[in-house]
């Protein structure tokens, strides 16, 4: 009988966020990754800055903070000194699509043979609420206190629906967090990222939907309300692009 | 081909003498004039073994040695001036996590995009201004393609000893010309490094490499352990050389490529009969203070040669503690001075000091 | 003994490779030397220089400004630079390509047809070399026989033709007569 516990490649210490929140979750579903491929000591990861900055405290393998946008580039240079580890960025949405869009289209491009993990949650949130690249047309944050209007401040970028136009991508799949059907089809892909990678098949992508009941004012459950009338209509989910179906 | 006097362009024997120093990752960008670093790395890397990365951007590259470094293998990124104000943050990073790793600058003229001649305006960059934060890391100058090579080396081992990025602060003079170089001997000077990210193997705890101490009291005590390493570096580090400074009344002191052509007017100078004399700084950071205090009773006036509008003659004047008049003569913007430029202005000073 | 060389002429007349194989010649010989290009916009087809010094001490600048010896390719370089030579010394003219008359009498200035002997010859692009083969006929500054040494070094093995070519070149210019 399989009793549920805490994944080994999670660090049994409590976490900084808010409650609601979805990070929880993701990192829990990249540790069981790990844990069921058994690949924690062979496994090294990158932070970013942002809500999960300090994330290397979290996961048990062994751990790399980056300075904003740079994760790509820097686990660009982990990847090619040790090319049998597993290599994994945990990053959202300002690290990747703002600041950090030249490297992740770069490690994208060259293929890369890593794994991102890309939390969506349309919002800054260490920085108390700011908009996002991802940031919906009409939603309302500190720097766009009229709701964001696309003809001053532009439109969301896509991220899978942009990398998945680059050769080098390999993997690009679109996966929420907000129910439990939603749950396990993202560990499937989070898995199939590290697969894809395993097989030295070129750079992965997982880009996934989450909350942030602080900075959007929601309760939890409103949250959770929010990806699935809000955000999962613009970004719908899916595989975006996934080399491996096409070779068979 | 071990001790064969080669003829090297300046980029191509620093870029040798980082793969015989073990050099295995190197992350770059094309600017001029230091191209050549990465075009022989292009060509070299992979008959050894090594990697050889055309970065997207000079930030980029830095934090493409930033994980490397992080993993514990060798790396080095170079570029000249404007990349190198690029790479600032990945140079503040690599500090905060005392990452050994090598940086080249190959300067040109500035400020903004300047011009591709050679200059040493990033004096101030390099020792006092490497990026946001308290810290410092060593700058080597070297002044011929030997020293190119030769300081590659020693950069790497220094990295390494001190856990520290360490720059090569060079100008397009010394990375354009050709000169004999003969390889320095390589002894394995790389430590166990058992705080690299290399994957716990289920052997340890992990490793974890980060800058961010959000409790301000945690990264006061973090920047006052380095800043006591920085003490053992300032002991250890400095290196200059001294020519004619015995009975000197003028020294004349300048790095890189002015120091040559300081060597040229103090000859001249000399052959004149003023007692003219050369302090040349090898290290940067830490200042090599000793070698000017050592000649303060001596001398009567100092000359500070650079490729700037004076950023060294700071330094200078702090080393001597001020007790003897420091005079400045510069070129700027790529123009490079001539022996007899710097000639007139020993005489000068000579006429008005030497009374 | 110090010898300051300033090379000058287009982009694409080999002026720094001539450079290079003075600069050979010179270590071969166990002296010190140094070899300076311009660089830059220059490089893609304008006026294109470098500087090389040979000498038996350490060498400072590596800039040469008042050469001992010139070697102009074109009629900009030679106007930029006959004026700088150095009182009682060399220059030696392409004068296929400069038609300036003499402006120095205080030098020693030669004048070979050197890009047409090199056309007479099938020496395509050897004009630079059919020059330094003049001055080592009337300097001495380097031997005949670390001229050749530096060419079969210079040049890659699997080129033999180009070294024979070389040598040629060399040739020629040491036995022309004006």
């Amino acid at each position: 009988m399989a009793i549920y516990q805490k994944p080994h490649a999670l660090e049994d210490i409590s976490m900084h966020f808010c409650p609601g929140c979805t990070h929880g979750i993701v990192h829990r579903l990249v540790c069981e990754v790990i844990d069921e491929m058994g690949i924690e000591g062979d496994t090294i990861g990158i932070c970013p800055v942002g809500c999960s900055v300090v994330s290397y405290d979290y996961f048990a393998c062994d751990m790399i903070e980056a300075a904003h946008g740079r994760a790509p580039a820097v686990a660009t240079g982990v990847k090619r000194s040790r090319p049998d580890k597993f290599v994994f960025t945990y990053q959202g949405d300002g690290d990747l699509a703002a600041i950090g869009t030249c490297e992740t289209v770069h490690a994208a491009t060259r293929g890369e043979n890593i794994t991102i993990i890309f939390i969506n949650n349309t919002i800054y949130g260490m920085t108390g609420g700011q908009m996002a690249p991802t940031t919906l047309p009409g939603q309302v944050t500190q720097t766009t206190p009229f709701g964001r209007d696309p003809k001053v401040a532009g439109y969301p970028v896509m991220v899978c629906e942009m990398l998945s136009q680059l050769t080098g991508t390999a993997y690009a799949e679109r996966v929420s967090v907000d129910s439990p059907a939603h749950i396990n089809a993202a560990k499937k892909a989070i898995r199939k990222g590290f697969e894809v990678q395993k097989n030295k098949q070129g750079f992965s992508i997982i880009e996934v939907l989450s909350t942030c009941p602080t900075n959007w004012g929601m309760t939890p459950q409103e949250s959770m309300e929010r990806v699935r009338t809000e955000m999962i209509p613009y970004y719908p989910l899916g595989v975006y692009k996934d080399i491996t179906a096409e070779n068979k | 081909m071990a001790n064969e006097r080669m003829l090297m362009k300046g980029n191509e024997a620093l870029a040798e003498a980082a793969v015989r120093a073990g050099c295995k990752c190197y992350f770059g960008y094309p600017i001029t004039p230091q191209t050549e670093i990465a075009a022989y790395m292009s060509k070299r890397m992979p008959k050894c073994g090594g990697v050889f990365l055309q970065a997207e951007s000079e930030i980029a590259a830095i934090n493409m040695v930033y994980g490397a470094a992080a993993t514990g293998v060798r790396a080095m990124t170079s570029s000249s001036s404007p990349g190198i104000s690029l790479k600032s943050e990945g140079i503040s990073y690599a500090a905060g996590c005392d990452l050994p790793c090598v940086v080249v600058n190959v300067q040109r003229g500035g400020p903004g995009l300047g011009g591709i001649q050679p200059a040493q305006s990033d004096y101030y960059l390099a020792t006092k201004a490497g990026g946001h934060g308290d810290f410092y890391i060593p700058v080597y100058a070297p002044c011929s393609v030997q020293e190119m090579a030769d300081y590659a080396v020693k950069a790497f081992d220094m990295a390494d000893k001190f856990r520290t990025p360490v720059m090569i602060l060079s100008d397009g003079l010394l990375g354009q010309m050709m000169e004999p170089v003969v390889f320095p001997e390589i002894t394995d000077n790389e430590p166990e490094k058992d705080w690299a990210c290399t994957g716990h193997g289920n052997k340890r705890r992990h490793n974890i490499i980060n800058s961010l101490y959000l409790k301000p009291e945690e990264l006061e005590e973090s920047n006052r352990e380095r800043f006591k390493k920085y003490e053992i570096e300032k002991a250890e580090l400095p290196e200059v050389e001294t020519y004619l400074t015995e009975d000197a009344e003028i020294v004349v002191t300048g790095y890189g490529a002015s120091a040559r052509i300081v060597r040229s007017a103090v000859n001249a100078a000399r052959a004149e009969g003023i007692k003219a004399g050369m302090i040349r700084p090898i290290t940067l950071w830490p200042f090599p203070e000793k070698a000017y205090a050592e000649t303060v009773e001596t001398a009567k006036a100092y000359l500070v040669v650079e490729l700037s509008m004076g950023q060294m003659v700071d330094d200078v004047r702090l080393a001597t503690s001020c007790k003897r008049p420091v005079r400045f003569f510069g070129r700027t913007g790529g123009v490079i001075h001539t022996p007899a430029e710097i000639l007139a202005q020993i005489k000068l000073i000579a006429k008005e000091e030497l009374k | 003994m110090t010898s300051e060389i300033q090379l000058a002429g287009f982009g694409g007349q080999g002026i720094l490779f001539a450079g290079k194989v003075l600069a050979y010649c010179g270590m071969l010989a166990d002296r010190e030397v140094s070899w300076l290009p311009c660089y830059g916009p220059e490089m893609r087809g304008g006026t294109c220089n470098c500087s090389v010094c040979l000498s038996d001490e350490p060498i400072g600048s590596p800039v040469v400004n008042d050469p001992d010896l010139l070697i102009a390719m074109n009629e900009p370089s030679y106007t930029k630079f006959i004026g700088a030579v150095k009182a009682g010394g060399y220059a030696f003219i392409d004068s296929t390509l400069v038609d300036s008359a003499n402006a120095r009498d205080d030098i020693h200035e030669f004048r070979v047809p050197a890009t047409r002997l090199a056309d007479e010859n099938e020496l395509k692009g050897g004009a630079n070399i059919i020059l330094i083969g003049k001055l080592i006929k009337e300097t001495g500054v380097i031997s005949m026989d670390d001229i050749e040494a530096a060419i079969r070094k210079i040049v890659p093995a699997k080129k033999a033709q180009l070294i024979e070519n070389n040598l040629r070149a060399i040739k020629l210019g040491y036995d022309y007569t004006e």
